[in-house]
């Protein structure tokens, strides 16, 4: 495999006296889409958080790019060149599409090269383009996601962590954001992508993890994990 | 019929040109309120230290009040901005008691110093402004220094509409308004957002202070007056824009000067109040407020 983007290596998390995550490693390689799945309550969304810098580990490392990251700032982290979409798509409602968009590349060095990604994203999405100088609040929820996507992508990341972007989607609107996630590995950023939905996991990724109760419980490649260990793993039996 | 309307024309003038003035008052309340939910008590006496800023210039400059803003503003923001960073970012997200204590020490600490230096005595920003009136057509004699309160506050309200929609750091000073914690994944340095909120904020109340002080006298304790009057013009406004917040300020100034006009000089306040009081009552999150 590639070489790692990012190394997370034994991190414990706490939300005060609650131990959320237990020793958790995990390895993003360059240019790869890994996945996390996990039911409700696992730790992903806290995982996520981590990395972002939102919460900070009470020990354990993360590395990015071979430099030391934990307990930075998020704002730090994005021009770092981390970004995040997080869970429940959290735009700015009362900011204007266009609005919400350049917010992504509020860090000086994204902002440079604004109109330029700015075409590369209405592109991708061609809707966003067409509501630009709406407020986002009146966009539909697959609008919204499409919109907290590529928000994230304005600063031009080289990881991008994607929190549970299917919740709440109709299937075709899911599919159709999930084309989109295969365009980004392919302009070679890095993905770290947080699911519930085991087969649609399956298929965008090149590594998973399934975690449970704040662990990890497995990792592999798609292909050479029995769906049976996959379930075992996530349900914890 | 004719001549009652005629007689009405220079309190509802007068009114609304009083109103712009509490506009600019209540502006900079009203954006730390919306941005940091935050309830800045020490607004008022931001505004009278402001006045007195603008006293101290013009002893050493002999220049019209209006022109000692080129220093009153950037000093006035450079405290807001200090005050935000240093002392009131510390207490945010630690629920709302804090950072009312701090900004209540703070309005306790600026009293008290404003009394130290400058004595209790009256006083006012001397202008040919304050005492001239000009004439709007046959009748109707206005103070102009009304005027320039109202322009003034008219150009303050529209450079920053310009500001929140036009530059990188309105927006973001928006965002952070509207999701700090998705603002902060954007790249943005939230409490330093505030910082500079807060130093416009305070700009605004640098404006307000010196067409204060060239209005009325003003004295070390006259601070929470204006703090009051913010209230007012944010409750009657309502959050979430900067025009719904200056229309609550004509709103309250119309109430005052047209009670004082109908009930008598005595009952102006009472009127300011008791538009506050039906606003609170039809519509708690004020007549303009967004979303
Ligand atoms: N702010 C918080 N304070 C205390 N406990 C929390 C907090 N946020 C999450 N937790 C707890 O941490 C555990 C992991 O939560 P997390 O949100 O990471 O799960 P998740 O895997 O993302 O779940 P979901 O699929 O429902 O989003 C849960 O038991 C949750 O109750
Ligand atoms: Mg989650």
């Amino acid at each position: 495999m590639a070489k790692p983007l990012l190394r997370v290596q034994h991190i414990e998390v706490f939300y005060h006296d609650f131990h959320a995550l237990w020793d958790v490693s995990l390895e993003v390689e360059k240019g790869l889409v890994v996945s996390i799945i996990g039911a409700n309550g696992a730790g992903k969304s806290t995982l996520l958080n981590t990395i972002a810098g939102v919460l900070r580990p009470s020990s354990g490392i993360i590395e990015f790019d071979h430099k030391r990251i934990d307990g930075w700032m998020p704002y730090q982290m994005v021009a770092e060149g981390i970004s995040m979409v997080p869970e429940g798509r959290r735009i700015f409602p009362r900011l204007t599409v266009l609005e919400n968009l350049e917010m992504g590349c509020y860090v000086p060095k994204a902002r440079q090269k604004r109109d330029q990604v700015l075409k590369k994203i209405y592109e991708l999405f061609p809707i966003l383009e067409k509501r630009k100088n709406q407020f986002s609040i009146t966009l539909s929820g697959g609008e919204q996601q499409m919109l907290a996507i590529g928000r994230a992508l304005m600063s031009q990341p080289r990881l991008i962590l994607l929190d549970e972007i299917s919740l709440g989607l109709a299937p075709l609107v899911i599919k159709n954001i999930y084309q989109t996630v295969k365009q980004i590995h392919s302009e070679g950023i890095s993905a770290l992508l947080v699911e519930q939905d085991i087969q649609r996991s399956l298929k965008a990724c090149h590594k998973v993890y399934v975690m449970q109760s704040g662990k990890i419980r497995l990792e592999g490649r798609p292909g050479e994990l029995s769906q049976e260990d996959i379930r075992k793993a996530y349900f914890g039996v | 019929m004719l001549s009652f309307l005629n007689e009405l024309k220079a309190p509802i003038t007068n009114g609304l040109l009083l109103g712009g003035l509490y506009g600019i008052i209540g502006i900079g309340l009203s954006m730390i309120f919306g941005i940091v939910r935050m309830v800045n008590l020490a607004h008022g006496d931001l505004v009278i230290l402001a006045s007195y800023l603008s006293l101290v210039t013009m002893t050493f400059f002999p220049i019209s009040p209006l022109l000692t803003l080129i220093v009153v503003i950037p000093v006035m923001a450079l405290i807001g901005f200090i005050v935000q960073y240093c002392l009131l970012n510390r207490v945010l997200g630690k629920g709302m008691n804090p950072p009312l204590l701090v900004a209540f020490g703070l309005s306790i600490i600026l009293q008290n110093l404003l009394l130290l230096v400058f004595t209790p005595d009256a006083r006012t920003l001397m202008t040919s402004i304050s005492v001239k009136t000009i004439s709007l057509g046959s009748f109707l004699n206005i103070p102009l220094v009304y005027l320039v309160d109202f322009i003034v506050s008219l150009i303050t309200i529209a450079l920053l509409s310009r500001f929140f929609n036009r530059t990188y750091m309105g927006k973001a000073i928006r965002a952070a308004s509207d999701d700090e914690g998705a603002a902060q994944l954007m790249g943005i340095n939230t409490r330093t957002i505030y910082s500079f909120a807060m130093g416009i904020a305070t700009g605004t109340a640098a404006i307000a202070g010196v067409l204060v002080g060239m209005t009325f006298t003003f004295y070390p304790h006259t601070g929470p007056e204006y703090l009051i009057i913010a209230f007012g013009v944010v409750i009657v406004g309502g959050l979430g824009s900067l025009l719904g917040t200056f229309l609550g300020g004509l709103i309250l100034g119309l109430a005052q000067i047209l009670g004082a006009h109908f009930l008598g000089a005595g009952f102006q306040l009472l009127c300011g109040y008791l538009i506050l009081l039906i606003v609170l009552t039809f519509k708690p999150t004020g007549l303009f407020a967004k979303g």
